[in-house]
């Protein structure tokens, strides 16, 4: 991976010398009698290997990602991303702001898993400081994440398949979106950046019948999953296009650290909801799919099959939902006591994890974010090497990766 | 009045000149007409399918919206890469586009030939004139002097191509069950039996599919895949130039619309209603099919593309080929 190179010494969308016709039409190497029927001797051909610039403005590249890619034919030697055109300096504007300010920067990261990314930060400093959080609260802040993560999910498999060639399922899947973000909006006032939850609990409480309409949601939703599986999993094309394509397996997943649905098409059982239970998760039965084969079909598929588990475990937290506060006993200024920690969630995208260093003031030293985007897109050079341009965008697809977050 | 050349069954004059070139632009004119509507019914329908409203706000219901768009695209500024092939650039779109025109010239709309030209080898002349096509894409991809423009230039050609021989052999089998490459007398020879849809089923599914990778729509628009090479071969051009190269893709698929409705589903020919209605109910038939195919399906790749036709879809096509010949030779 490179930072966005300064200057403009490397432009690889002209060529220098002028029309790829003048170019090509340059005098062949001498010393070659040409071929008896007229055509050029095959050591007459030139290959030159192409240097294809994919992105920052490329529509399938989901943001601001350039991918150096030199192909030979249509073969790729190598692909280079290029990242930073979307960087803020989150972490470093969090060393100026109280524990509390940072929650709505967060919400910029994973811009389509805003509610998982709040989690995350309150979750960290409430370890911090051993602060209780109201069990309404939890019940409420794991209700929110599901739903998110259902949201994100139905988003990638839209865009994934927009990226494969086909329109609707991009437009279907925006409409079950929409649901998820109008009850967004009625219980934080937001359809993107929701800054709902804070250290101790969450801003607001279910407005009244707030609560009925997810529980509305949940079997409509269930009925749209099966409609996706019928629509979308069986289709021939689309299956040839994803089964095969991009494999990795466990070990090079661990190497890459490479996390969430990406670490689990490939087999391993590794889910943080499961495996270092955080908040109530738990008290809730739900199953961790795995992959098998470790290609983008698994990809796109684990994706349907979580949307699954994440309605159960939103039907379980109805089913209990506890009355009360839904914000505990803060203390008006947090200060974190001196030391270091790190607290990981399982992000829509794989670990999320924040690393507070602290000095016991109210203002982080120095914030760290794990970002699952980040860290899934290490293994995008190794999976492009050797394959073919037109599986580019299949594989990155599948990667699943968020510019906001990948470049904070 | 001197006769300047002989044509079919006398010798042609002036006036006979005049009335070829006003038949021309009256099919230009309604070709344009069909064509601005074909954009407008594809957007609302792909809208319905898709739960959307699609265009509705220039003029009632949004039927003046193709126009609008047309007219944007003719006062937009009109840009020539510095370092493209000048003349070329500007070549390609009129190549590319005049011989989709030129198809429709042997397209029986109505059981008498107005305005269009009854040829002993129609069939053939829509072959070679659509193949010239290609040339135009290409040469497009090659002289905008960008890389994804060039990619998306090089697949055209091959696909196309590649789709052009299925295609042929599909339409074949037509032509030894009816006896002629004449389209008027092959619909005359539908209405006289059945519509060639039935006994040449296989070939019939043999064209569309050859078809619809002809006319580079999904789930064969590799040549303009979006996602992957932005926008294909004419990613580069700008304002009435590339509104030259979307007109000539859809005045394809109306030709293309035409000539399946000609060889397989019987024409103008058809009971009670009179023939351009159900000439055009077969063309929109056609249209809509495609419509329909562009909400539904996701994109096959290049590779695969490739191997389909020369694996799967000649073979068909030839035992087709072969049955039909063996069956019309023995009956």
């Amino acid at each position: 991976m490179a930072l966005i190179p300064n200057g403009t010494d490397r432009e690889p969308m002209r060529s220098e010398k002028g029309s790829a016709a003048a170019q090509n039409s340059a005098p062949a190497a001498q010393g070659h009698a040409p071929m008896p029927y007229g055509g050029p001797a095959v050591d007459d051909i030139r290959m030159e290997e192409m240097l294809l610039n994919v992105g920052p403005q490329h529509p399938s590249t989901h943001g601001v990602l350039r991918l150096l890619v030199r192909a030979r034919g249509e073969t790729i030697v190598e692909a280079d991303p290029v990242i930073g055109y979307l960087h803020r300096g989150t972490e470093k504007l969090a060393e100026n702001l109280q524990y509390t300010q940072i929650i709505p920067y967060t919400d910029r990261l994973d811009y389509l898993a805003s509610m998982i990314n709040n989690y995350a930060l309150c979750h960290t400093v409430e370890t911090a400081i051993d602060l209780e959080v109201p069990e309404r609260a939890e019940h409420l802040r794991v209700l929110v994440m599901e739903m998110q993560r259902i949201a994100s999910h139905l988003l990638f498999i839209g865009a994934y398949l927009l990226d494969l060639g086909a329109m609707s399922p991009f437009l279907y899947a925006f409409q079950e979106r929409e649901r998820i973000v109008q009850l967004f909006n009625r219980i934080c006032g937001a359809r993107l950046t929701y800054n709902y939850m804070r250290i101790g609990g969450v801003k607001y409480d279910a407005p009244e019948g707030w609560l009925d309409d997810v529980r509305d949601f949940v079997p409509w939703m269930k009925g749209k999953l099966e409609m996706y599986d019928r629509l979308i999993t069986g289709n021939e094309i689309f299956l040839n296009r994803v089964r095969g394509i991009g494999v990795f397996d466990t070990k090079t997943a661990l190497a890459y650290g490479i996390s969430g649905v990406n670490l689990r098409s490939t087999g391993m059982r590794w889910d943080l909801r499961r495996n270092r239970p955080y908040s109530i998760y738990d008290r809730f039965e739900f199953d961790i799919p795995v992959g098998q084969h470790g290609d983008c079909f698994d990809r796109y598929y684990l994706h349907l099959l979580e949307m699954e588990q994440s309605l159960r475990i939103i039907e379980q937290v109805l089913a209990q939902m506890p009355d009360g506060p839904v914000l505990g006993k803060v203390p008006k200024i947090i200060r974190v006591p001196a030391g270091e920690y790190y607290c990981g969630v399982e992000g829509a995208r794989g670990e999320l994890g924040f690393y507070i260093v602290a000095d016991g003031k109210d203002k982080p030293y120095r914030l760290k974010i794990r970002k699952p985007s980040f860290v899934n897109l290490q293994l995008l050079p190794e999976l492009l090497r050797g394959q073919s341009l037109s599986n580019l965008i299949a594989i990155l697809g599948a990667v699943d990766i968020v510019l906001g977050e990948v470049d904070a | 009045m001197p006769a300047l050349w002989l044509w079919q069954h006398g010798p042609v004059t002036w006036p006979h000149v005049l009335v070829m070139i006003l038949g021309a632009i009256v099919t230009l004119a309604v070709t344009l007409g069909v064509v601005t509507y074909t954009i407008y019914a594809e957007r609302k329908v792909i809208g319905w399918m898709q739960g959307r409203i699609g265009p509705n706000r220039v003029g009632p219901f949004g039927l003046l919206q193709s126009f609008a768009d047309i007219f944007k695209l003719l006062i937009k500024e009109d840009i020539v890469p510095e370092k493209a092939d000048r003349s070329l650039f500007l070549l390609a779109p009129i190549i590319a586009f005049v011989p989709s025109f030129m198809t429709l010239a042997v397209i029986p709309f109505t059981m008498r030939h107005i305005f269009t030209a009854d040829f002993g080898v129609g069939l053939l002349y829509y072959l070679a004139l659509s193949a010239i096509t290609i040339h135009g894409v290409m040469l497009g991809g090659w002289a905008s002097n960008n890389k994804y423009a060039l990619i998306g230039g090089m697949r055209s050609a091959a696909q196309m191509l590649s789709y052009e021989v299925p295609l042929g052999m599909s339409l074949v089998g037509v032509a030894l069950m009816s006896g002629s490459l004449n389209l008027n007398h092959i619909v005359l020879a539908q209405s006289r039996t059945v519509w060639y849809v039935v006994p040449q089923i296989v070939g019939f599914c043999v064209f569309l599919v050859a078809a619809t990778a002809e006319l580079n729509r999904t789930p064969f628009d590799l040549p303009e895949a979006e996602s992957e090479l932005v926008a294909g071969y004419h990613v580069e051009y700008t304002g009435f130039r590339f509104a030259f190269f979307m007109l000539t893709e859809y005045v394809y698929v109306f030709a293309m619309g035409c000539l399946a409705a000609t060889l397989f589903l019987g024409g103008w020919s058809g009971p009670f209603l009179p023939g351009w209605l159900w000439f055009a109910i077969k063309v929109f038939a056609f249209i809509f099919f495609q419509f329909w195919l562009r909400a539904t399906m996701p994109r096959i790749r290049v590779d695969q593309l490739m191997s389909f036709s020369w694996k799967v879809l000649l073979p068909i096509a030839m035992l087709n080929l072969v049955g039909t010949a063996i069956v019309t030779t023995l009956w």
